[in-house]
């Protein structure tokens, strides 16, 4: 295949990291984009010149295990060191919390400044200096979380079900949400109506806040590890079948509803997915390393990245959504500028 | 797909009753200069601190799977930790999972057989099972956990040898068979056993199921209660019909297994030159080819069911009812009681 043929190629730039990126973000400041591997090291890129070589920060002393954009600009991780980062748009690497030989599985933060960090059965919750607010108790250890779009709300996901916390709530009691089996990942709708997670057993699970309803979307040939709602929160792209799955959240779905699927055929799995902030387009990569963007109304799929690099391991756009940048299991990182020309 | 590509990573599960020298032996398997670097999986409630550059706390989560199998059990953290150890690989040749002392062993298990990700990047290398030689009797008198951890057990260190008589040992021996015949059995005193004798076993390769011969009792012991765990083996000439067996192993799986703890089997299959292995922890089967029978062996069928309330002759009469053409010998065998012998 000719090299034109991918965006990366004309239009990106790359560079083999030497370890699994376990997640990557651009920061809310719009300048950076931040890629964590598993020897701790986070690889900070600056958007106008990411031909420069990407500045190396070892922020843990093992792997990282999570990686999100902190609320004003960089990135937060957690590391298998109990340690929670913060790597500053700078270059500013600060310690915000330590929490022992635990592992922080999952960090979050939403633009209010808030930020979550996930240590076994709790969800610790800091504010944006760093100072801890509270720690959410769980009955089993927390396997997702995620803010809503406002950040008044944090839901967890775990053994038997999910737990949507308020934020700033005095008395601390969350609302259950249950369904039987384990939950291995959350998310919530744009609009705030919905919590949706994936499950052990090769499917999704949802709830409709207002009435309690439940949801279950299934079919999956592998688990769903990679979850993502359009803008407008009318799509849910799902990673775990080969191809995109996209179940419609509008006119009474997904309920008896049957998904779009998009961008199949090649027989790989889909391993991360991830919606354009803006536009109902959304990106998706494969574990045979395909990495490509399709849009859903026309389901038009323009290829980003040739397949034969390792499994996509971490997908995200920038907030503008001019660039987007992937990473695979084997080291291999891409940030492609779609900006119009 | 980059991890299939590579060597799947070894796993070694370590039980043991509270006291029996568990840690005493992962401390050994970390220190021995062996060249070998361990990723070791502890529960909270160790015993003593273990010293290694890669250890991970558990909290033993066992999550029922939503398949409507009651004892399809797994150990939800352990999938997570897995998945988590999976990303650095690099980073040790195998992992050591030490579970608490009233440990179920058959949800790590079952771990390895349940989720894909799991089975796809690691394989259960071995189940080893460390008792007090003291006390294990009185042990296996007042605990079920104690009893599956022999009965989920390949290799079986019996430890603390030095506080046994020689008769006492013998008759410690002879409780372990009556559960586990096919176990190996490793006397140590402080856990002194070689770490080859433990690591690297690949004791769950379906291709090597059944290789030991089992160490049956002479004699079949009349003296176990319903409760008890015990084992039962059986070996039929004919071959077996596929269809049948399938049949009649997910019925008395589906029926009986949450009382069969592991099931183990080489089958000669009408029409087919290879051996056929399965093998069984609770409900959950898996089963393969695994190569050519030997120039010359008899291809004898043989299965084996470890687990509670065995009923013998059920096992048995269905076992013997999967060999291919079994109605028309027993109508011959019907005829053959009356009728003449041909001339």
């Amino acid at each position: 295949m000719s090299g034109a043929e991918y965006l990366l190629d004309g239009r990106g730039v790359s560079q083999s990291l030497g370890a699994w990126v376990a997640g990557l973000a651009f920061g809310h400041e719009g300048k950076t984009c931040i890629f964590g591997t598993t020897d701790g090291v986070l690889h900070r890129a600056v958007i106008a010149a990411p031909q420069e070589p990407w500045a190396q920060h070892q922020a843990h002393q093992g792997a990282v295990l999570s990686l999100r954009a902190d609320g004003k600009d960089g990135v937060i991780s957690g590391g298998d060191d109990g340690r929670l980062m913060r790597l500053g748009a700078d270059g500013a690497l600060v310690e915000l919390a330590r929490y022992g030989s635990r592992w922080v599985d999952h960090v979050a933060a939403h633009e209010s400044g808030v930020r979550a960090a996930v240590v076994g059965k709790a969800v610790h919750l800091l504010d944006g200096a760093g100072a801890a607010l509270k720690s959410l108790a769980h009955p089993t250890s927390v396997t997702g979380i995620a803010f809503d779009a406002k950040g008044k709300r944090i839901a967890a996901s775990h053994y038997n079900g999910a737990s949507l916390w308020f934020v700033a709530a005095k008395e601390d009691k969350p609302r259950s949400l249950e369904w039987k089996g384990s939950h291995i990942g959350v998310e919530i709708s744009p609009d705030g109506t919905h919590v949706v997670t994936a499950m052990q057993e090769n499917t999704l699970h949802g709830w409709r806040l207002a009435d309690g309803q439940h949801m279950r979307m299934a079919g999956y040939p592998a688990k769903t590890k990679s979850i993502s709602f359009t803008a407008k929160g009318r799509w849910l792209a799902t990673s775990g079948a080969d191809c995109i799955v996209l179940w419609p959240f509008f006119g009474g779905g997904p309920m008896g509803k049957a998904p779009t699927e998009l961008a199949g055929g090649d027989q790989a799995l889909c391993a991360r997915v991830a919606c354009h902030p803006q536009q109902e387009v959304v990106a998706a990569g494969f574990d045979d390393g395909l990495v490509l963007i399709a849009e859903v109304a026309s389901g038009r799929v323009v290829p980003v990245a040739a397949p034969g690099r390792g499994a996509v391991s971490a997908l995200a756009w920038s907030d503008s959504g001019t660039h987007l940048a992937f990473g695979t299991e084997e080291g291999f990182a891409g940030l492609v500028d779609l900006s119009r020309r | 797909m980059s991890d299939t590509a590579r060597a799947p990573v070894p796993v070694t599960v370590l039980t043991g009753y509270l006291g029996a020298g568990k840690t005493t032996l992962l401390n050994r398997i970390l220190t021995e200069n062996h060249g070998q670097k361990f990723a070791v999986v502890i529960n909270e409630f160790g015993e003593l601190g273990v010293d290694n550059d890669l250890v991970v706390d558990a909290d033993e989560e066992v999550f029922e799977m939503n398949n409507g199998c009651i004892c399809c059990t797994v150990r939800g953290d352990l999938i997570r930790i897995l998945a988590g150890l999976m990303k650095r690989r690099d980073k040790f040749d195998g992992i050591i999972v030490e579970t608490t002392g009233l440990a179920d062993p058959a949800p790590v298990a079952q771990t390895f057989f349940v989720d894909d990700d799991v089975k796809r990047a690691t394989k259960l290398d071995a189940i080893v099972t460390v008792v007090d030689a003291k006390h294990l009797p009185a042990r296996l008198t007042d605990s079920a956990e104690a009893q599956e951890q022999i009965a989920f057990a390949d290799i079986i260190v019996l430890n603390k040898m030095d506080l046994v008589s020689e008769a006492e040992a013998a008759e410690v021996e002879k409780r372990i068979r009556a559960i586990n015949p096919y176990a190996e059995i490793r006397r140590a005193t402080k856990s002194d056993v070689p770490i080859s004798a433990v690591i690297g076993r690949d004791a769950f390769n379906l291709a090597r199921i059944l290789e030991r011969e089992p160490e049956f009792l002479s004699g079949e012991d009349d003296h176990v209660h319903d409760s008890e765990v015990n084992s039962v083996s059986f070996e039929v000439d004919r071959p077996i019909d596929p269809e049948r067996f399938n049949a009649w192993i997910t019925q008395v799986l589906s029926s009986k297994g949450q009382d069969l703890l592991r099931t183990k089997g080489i089958l000669a299959y009408e029409g087919d030159d290879r051996r056929f292995a399965f093998q069984a922890v609770h409900m959950i089967a898996d089963g393969d080819f695994i190569g050519p029978w030997k120039e010359g062996d008899p291809r004898r069928s043989k299965l084996v069911f470890i687990g509670r309330d065995l009923n013998r002759p059920w096992l048995r009469r269905g076992f013997e009812a999967c060999q291919a053409g079994e109605d028309e010998a027993k109508i011959n065998a019907e005829i053959a009681r009356w009728s003449p012998p041909s001339a």
